[in-house]
């Protein structure tokens, strides 16, 4: 999960050269079977009837113990599902909880590691730019270092005591304890008041008032959000300079020629030229934000209160803490369902329009 | 004149707030418990220490160590192997279904890793390899992307130099490997530094796919150790410098293959 990130799928196949209008040789067709047998093995077992498995299990009341498949395991139909959307509860509010946490922090990750890897890609661009070795060095560092060692290090940064406190505090600003603040960004902006209106209060979505859908994200999670930014941003940032490189300078020079400013030629000139990367960068951004697990898992395992609990690691939670296996499984495919709904809606919304 | 003085300074500005964490969790590492809690944005101790190091040498710190070497090298040189053998059947052999196969692959990358996660466990659990090193390893040996990137690669190479063996009556697995295979160094070398690299650094796969603490590798083990298993106290020179350790073999490779690997990752991203 953690690799997502740096293992980008590469769009778009090149023309297959050169094998077209021979006879395919017997020979080669067993030995292309056995080149990809590994990989289809592989593949099969741990991928394909994993997803099979999973299937049956989130329409069961499998609770880990003995095989899925004996005898004592009951078909439920879509009762795990139903307690994660319909029925009232613990179960459904927990899921709505993650749910919404997991919203802001697409809501404020994607945009902002978008924006600021395309303006880190377009200063390095810059011709004269000295030192740009280093720079890209420094932004890119980040991206391949474990999400383990990162999450350590901003657990220090971010503890009561820790660096970005001893900084706040040089500007005379008492910061928060951090990770153990669970009390939303839009709330204290409001001043936290402890009476919601209560047309908010009183109605709700999932077992959720309004009042808590609304909150923002909590203390806790913009720490999260702050580490995944500064983390993800040098790998987008090299796939907008990739794409930068790749652009004829003609058109620059032309539309420079023609007068247009500096702003001008970026949005009427560069940007819709970098379509297809910021396709790709936001999507990939939509796919890993949605699936936020190893940062959860070291720095708060949902805590405090819940608001840093996502349905990545409430699927995981579920299954092997919580022993409920159905659940977990179908949170995972609501899940999937939620990240195949947002790649269509961003699809239409980035289609080419003509 | 002036502008220019400005972007640099901003730019700076922005490295230094890259390198600045790395600054600190070195420094930490070095410090002393009541060091590290009074001078947080020290990016150097006030006096020497290198006992956490001593600490960590008497945990199972080494142990974690060297199981993530061996599950990272083992997952590496397997992806090499499977990853080429797969990328060049898909693109130079001819045989039906290969499209199919092809779009298969391609949709099994698009699934995301966390619906996978108790289906994994599920499979390794059935096929009695929970709990053991084979479980850890072998689910991760193929992976779809690097299939692509060779699969992107082989497109690229010309088909006549392959056309001498096959004349001379090689058959595909010899033409494969004493002609095409060590024509690809820049393709290898990506898929080598990517898979090492995100071998070294998974997480949710070895925690789904083993239980035993001896099976630990420095992902899991240290994610255990920051939650507290070393019991009161915050300890952070103790944390950061696993952390730091842990993150000293990516950064030998990143270094060494900069140039390359920031090439070679994105290569043709954009086509």
């Amino acid at each position: 999960m953690g690799t997502l990130l740096t293992t980008p799928v590469v769009p778009g196949t090149a023309p297959l050269r050169g094998t077209r209008g021979r006879r395919p040789l017997r020979r080669e067709g067993r030995a292309g079977w056995l080149f990809l047998a590994p990989t289809l093995i592989v593949l099969g077992l741990f991928m394909v009837l994993p997803i099979l498995m999973a299937l049956w299990v989130s329409v069961s009341d499998w609770t880990g113990s003995g095989s899925p498949f004996s005898s004592r395991v009951k078909f439920v139909g879509g009762d795990n599902y139903a307690a994660l959307l319909a029925e009232p509860g613990l179960t459904r509010q927990n899921f709505a909880t993650s749910v919404r946490n997991n919203g802001y922090f697409v809501l404020f990750v994607v945009p902002l590691q978008t924006a600021f890897a395309l303006f880190l890609a377009l200063v390095l661009h810059q011709k004269k730019l000295k030192g740009r070795q280093f720079f890209r060095t420094a932004f890119y560092f980040p991206t391949v270092t474990s999400s383990v060692a990162i999450s350590v290090v901003f657990l220090f940064l971010f503890s009561s005591t820790g660096t970005v406190n001893a900084a706040l505090k040089l500007f005379g600003v008492d910061g928060p304890s951090w990770f153990a603040d669970p009390r939303g960004i839009f709330h204290l902006a409001l001043g936290d008041p402890a009476a919601p209106p209560s047309a908010l209060a009183g109605h709700g979505f999932l077992g959720l008032s309004w009042w808590d859908w609304l909150s923002g994200p909590s203390v806790a999670m913009c720490s999260i959000i702050v580490l995944v930014v500064w983390t993800s941003t040098g790998g987008f940032m090299l796939m907008f300079y990739a794409a930068l490189q790749n652009l004829p300078p003609s058109v620059d020079e032309a539309a420079l020629i023609d007068g247009a400013t500096a702003w001008q030629r970026f949005w009427r000139v560069t940007l819709p030229q970098l379509r297809p990367t910021l396709f790709l960068v936001l999507t990939l951004g939509l796919i890993g934000t949605w699936q936020v697990f190893d940062q959860v898992y070291v720095l708060s395992r949902g805590n405090p209160a819940n608001t840093t609990l996502t349905p990545a690691y409430l699927s995981y939670s579920s299954s092997f803490i919580g022993h409920q296996w159905g659940q977990g499984a179908a949170i995972a495919f609501l899940l999937f369902l939620v990240i195949v709904a947002f790649t269509l809606v961003q699809r239409w919304a980035l289609r080419e329009r003509k | 004149m002036k502008k220019r003085w400005l972007g640099y300074a901003v730019l700076l500005l922005v490295a230094a707030l890259y390198i600045y964490p790395f600054l600190i969790q070195l420094a930490t590492a070095f410090k002393t418990d009541a060091d590290a809690t009074a001078h947080p944005l020290l990016p150097w101790p006030q006096q020497w220490s290198v006992s956490v190091f001593k600490t960590l040498a008497e945990q199972d710190f080494p142990r974690w160590a060297a199981n993530s070497v061996f599950v990272s090298v083992t997952i590496t040189v397997g992806r090499v192997v499977f990853n080429s053998l797969a990328g060049y059947a898909l693109s130079r052999l001819r045989f039906r279904g290969r499209n199919a196969v092809f779009g298969a692959v391609l949709a099994v990358i698009a699934v995301p890793s966390v619906v996978l996660l108790i289906p994994k466990f599920l499979v390794l659990n059935q096929l009695g390899m929970y709990d053991s090193y084979a479980g850890m390893i072998i689910p991760l040996l193929v992976d779809g992307a690097g299939v692509f990137i060779m699969k992107q690669f082989f497109d690229t190479v010309p088909v006549s130099v392959e056309e001498a063996a096959r004349i001379d009556g090689a058959g595909p697995l010899r033409t494969f490997w004493s002609v095409v295979l060590p024509m690809s160094k820049p393709a290898l070398i990506t898929v080598t530094i990517l898979s090492f690299q995100g071998s070294w650094n998974e997480l949710p796969h070895y925690i789904v796919s083993r239980q035993d603490p001896a099976l630990n590798t420095l992902t899991s083990g240290v994610a255990s150790l920051v939650s507290g298993e070393l019991g009161q106290g915050n300890q952070f020179p103790l944390k950061l410098a696993a952390a730091l350790l842990m993150t000293v073999p990516v950064a030998i490779v990143y270094f060494v293959f900069s140039r390359r690997f920031t090439q070679g990752t994105y290569e043709g991203v954009d086509k």
